[in-house]
């Protein structure tokens, strides 16, 4: 608090000081190069505070990160981080012969390449349907669908645990209602991903929707309607204009989904811990228990970099196949 | 909005078959999204009996509060609720500052550097908080700053997101009138104050919420950062909670939706006040 409300104070003092000095400064050589010079004063201390908690903490923590990933860094070296012994990329080739870790990757992938095409999809059906097919109170659909979105994670998945209960929850009761029996989802190596996959769909659909019905917005009613008159039915209406025509919006959606479900985290810690026997362990959850319940912190920073340039690549790639298809 | 709508009855001929329909879908896609919260909220106040009966009980047979005692009687709510609040507060009070300044400047002062001080800010964007946590949890640590408001708040006093947003609403400001403030003799300080701040309270409004519920629902940081269970935030508590082994087995469940529900309504009942502003936001952040 301090911080804040000193810089403002400080400022606000400042403020009138300034607005006597400028105008008869001392050297009133060129009033544009003067003007040059104050901007970039300016320029650098509106940005100084940005740049210093950006340096400390995000430029600072990428370095370290690295460079303990070198490191058999551990719970001594907490108190003491320099004495971490240099080990060269030992904890690189240790991480592909781990089979936990290539668990977690194999769970990570699963995650993503059901998980986002199902969101980007769903999302892209519930905008349509709401920005075309629907007039009245579609604000209020629209608040209905995005308010997951809003929600505390935890919570949600708290929530979802009982629901996905085998004896006291939601599903399994409705399912015995119907004479079914369903499955212990998340005691069970087949159903437990499934189950993560569908609260994480059911969480961030909004998100897209949102996004495309910002996208389904900007196209204008002439191309909609002239794909009428050409007697195009809602479902070519759909395929040949609206999709094409939200490229761009899908690709960010893709890109941003994609983004958040390989660093997936808060589900599997909640609801599973990852497992039963590793079969909801993903790369972050086991990242975390690397570093933070063993403290093999050096090991724990090779899993995050291999993690980056797993998401690097991938949205690497999503840019250039989606791009390449819009020219 | 209104002027499609009024031509819509006419352009939409086979509607009148398919609206009735269209509206049953989406009315039935909005019954599975908020069928977890009916669950969480009703299952709140509901009786052991009721809990566990099968088939299901959705309206409690008999409305109680003792999943919300017991929960205040083994959980000290009231105080995870203060750490979260005063956190997001602190993390949405620097975000507002921090962000518009930066925004400020990139938005409309010419200095050498801006282009790679925006890039700087894109390339924050897109950095995982997993390449960060370790060697911060160490930084923490040497500073003494495990447990404190200070050390929860201080990796997200400044969000790339906000620089940008403010950035984009600030770009909209005429020139003409800052220039004209300078030629009156207005430092840049007090223009941005005075001048610009009250220009784009939207953008402020947005970077509020957003900020402020971001904040709330972080969970992996102040996991991270806080061993003393009297500075756990609401979502490491109930998470906490909810792994204990030691928790009570059958009732267990109730105090759990109750909890669950104390978190997310402050949540939803912000969320439901101010939702003009969500979708503003993203289609403004997301489409630029």
């Amino acid at each position: 608090m301090s911080l804040v409300t000193g810089s403002t104070a400080d400022s606000a003092a400042t403020g009138p000081t300034k607005l006597s000095k400028t105008p008869v400064g001392p050297n009133r050589g060129s009033g544009r190069e003067r003007r040059l010079g104050r901007h970039n004063l300016h320029g650098w201390l509106f940005s100084a505070p940005f740049l210093v908690l950006f340096g400390v903490f995000m430029l600072l923590p990428i370095v370290a990160t690295l460079l303990m990933s070198f490191t058999d860094f551990g719970a001594r070296d907490v108190t003491r981080p320099f004495e971490a012994e240099f080990v060269g990329f030992d904890n690189y080739t240790r991480l592909f012969g781990d089979d936990v870790f290539r668990t977690a990757l194999f769970n990570t992938g699963y995650f993503v390449v059901v998980g986002v095409p199902l969101t980007v999809v769903l999302g892209l059906l519930v905008a349509v349907l709401l920005n075309n097919g629907i007039d009245r109170a579609r604000a209020f659909f629209r608040v209905g669908f995005y308010a997951p979105v809003v929600t505390t994670i935890v919570a949600v998945a708290v929530v979802w645990r009982f629901v996905l209960d085998p004896s006291d929850g939601l599903v399994a009761g409705l399912a015995s209602e119907l004479g079914l029996t369903a499955p212990d989802f998340l005691g069970s190596e087949t159903w437990a991903m499934p189950s993560l996959i569908a609260m994480a769909v059911w969480r961030n659909l909004g998100t897209v929707m949102v996004l495309f019905i910002a996208g389904l917005q900007a196209i204008p009613t002439e191309v909609r309607e002239a794909a009428r008159l050409d007697g195009a039915g809602a479902w070519q209406e759909l395929r040949r204009v609206t999709v094409p025509l939200l490229r761009p919006t899908m690709l960010y959606a893709t890109v941003i989904t994609s983004i958040g479900y390989l660093n997936v985290f808060e589900e599997p810690f909640v609801m599973t811990q990852g497992g039963p026997s590793n079969s909801t362990m993903t790369v972050s959850l086991n990242m975390y228990q690397e570093g933070f319940n063993f403290f093999h912190m050096g090991y724990a920073s090779a899993m995050a970099y291999v993690l980056f340039v797993v998401i690097m690549g991938i949205t690497v790639l999503q840019l250039r196949l989606l791009k390449d298809n819009t020219s | 909005m209104t002027a499609p709508t009024a031509t819509a009855p006419t352009r939409r001929r086979p509607g009148r078959v398919r609206g009735p329909l269209l509206y049953t879908v989406a009315s039935l896609g909005l019954l599975v999204m908020a069928a977890p919260f009916l669950w969480m909220a009703l299952s709140a106040f509901k009786t052991k009996k009721d809990l566990t009966a099968s088939p299901p009980v959705w309206i409690p047979s008999h409305w109680t509060l003792a999943n919300f005692r017991a929960l205040l009687d083994q959980l000290d709510m009231a105080r995870y609720f203060m750490n979260s609040l005063i956190v997001a507060v602190l993390v949405t009070v620097c975000n507002l500052l921090f962000c518009s300044m930066l925004g400020y400047a990139l938005a409309k002062l010419q200095f050498t550097g801006r282009s790679k001080v925006f890039g700087i800010v894109l390339a924050a964007l897109m950095v995982p908080g997993n390449l960060l946590v370790l060697p911060l949890y160490v930084l923490m640590t040497k500073l003494n700053l495990i447990d404190s408001y200070a050390g929860l708040v201080l990796p997200f006093a400044a969000g790339a997101f906000g620089v940008f947003l403010m950035r984009q609403f600030m770009q909209s400001i005429p020139d003409e009138l800052l220039e004209a403030a300078r030629i009156d003799g207005a430092g840049e300080w007090y223009i941005f104050w005075r001048i610009v701040l009250p220009l784009v309270k939207p953008a402020l409004a947005t970077l509020t919420i957003f900020t402020f519920l971001g904040s709330w629902n972080n969970f992996v940081w102040p996991l991270i950062a806080t061993n003393d269970p009297g500075k756990y935030t609401l979502p490491v508590a109930l998470a906490t909670f909810a792994n204990d082994p030691n928790r009570t087995v059958g009732g267990g469940n109730g105090m759990l939706m109750a909890g669950s529900l104390l978190v997310v309504l402050p949540v939803l009942l912000v969320f439901a006040v101010l939702q003009r502003h969500f979708t503003q936001g993203i289609a403004t952040a997301g489409l630029k």
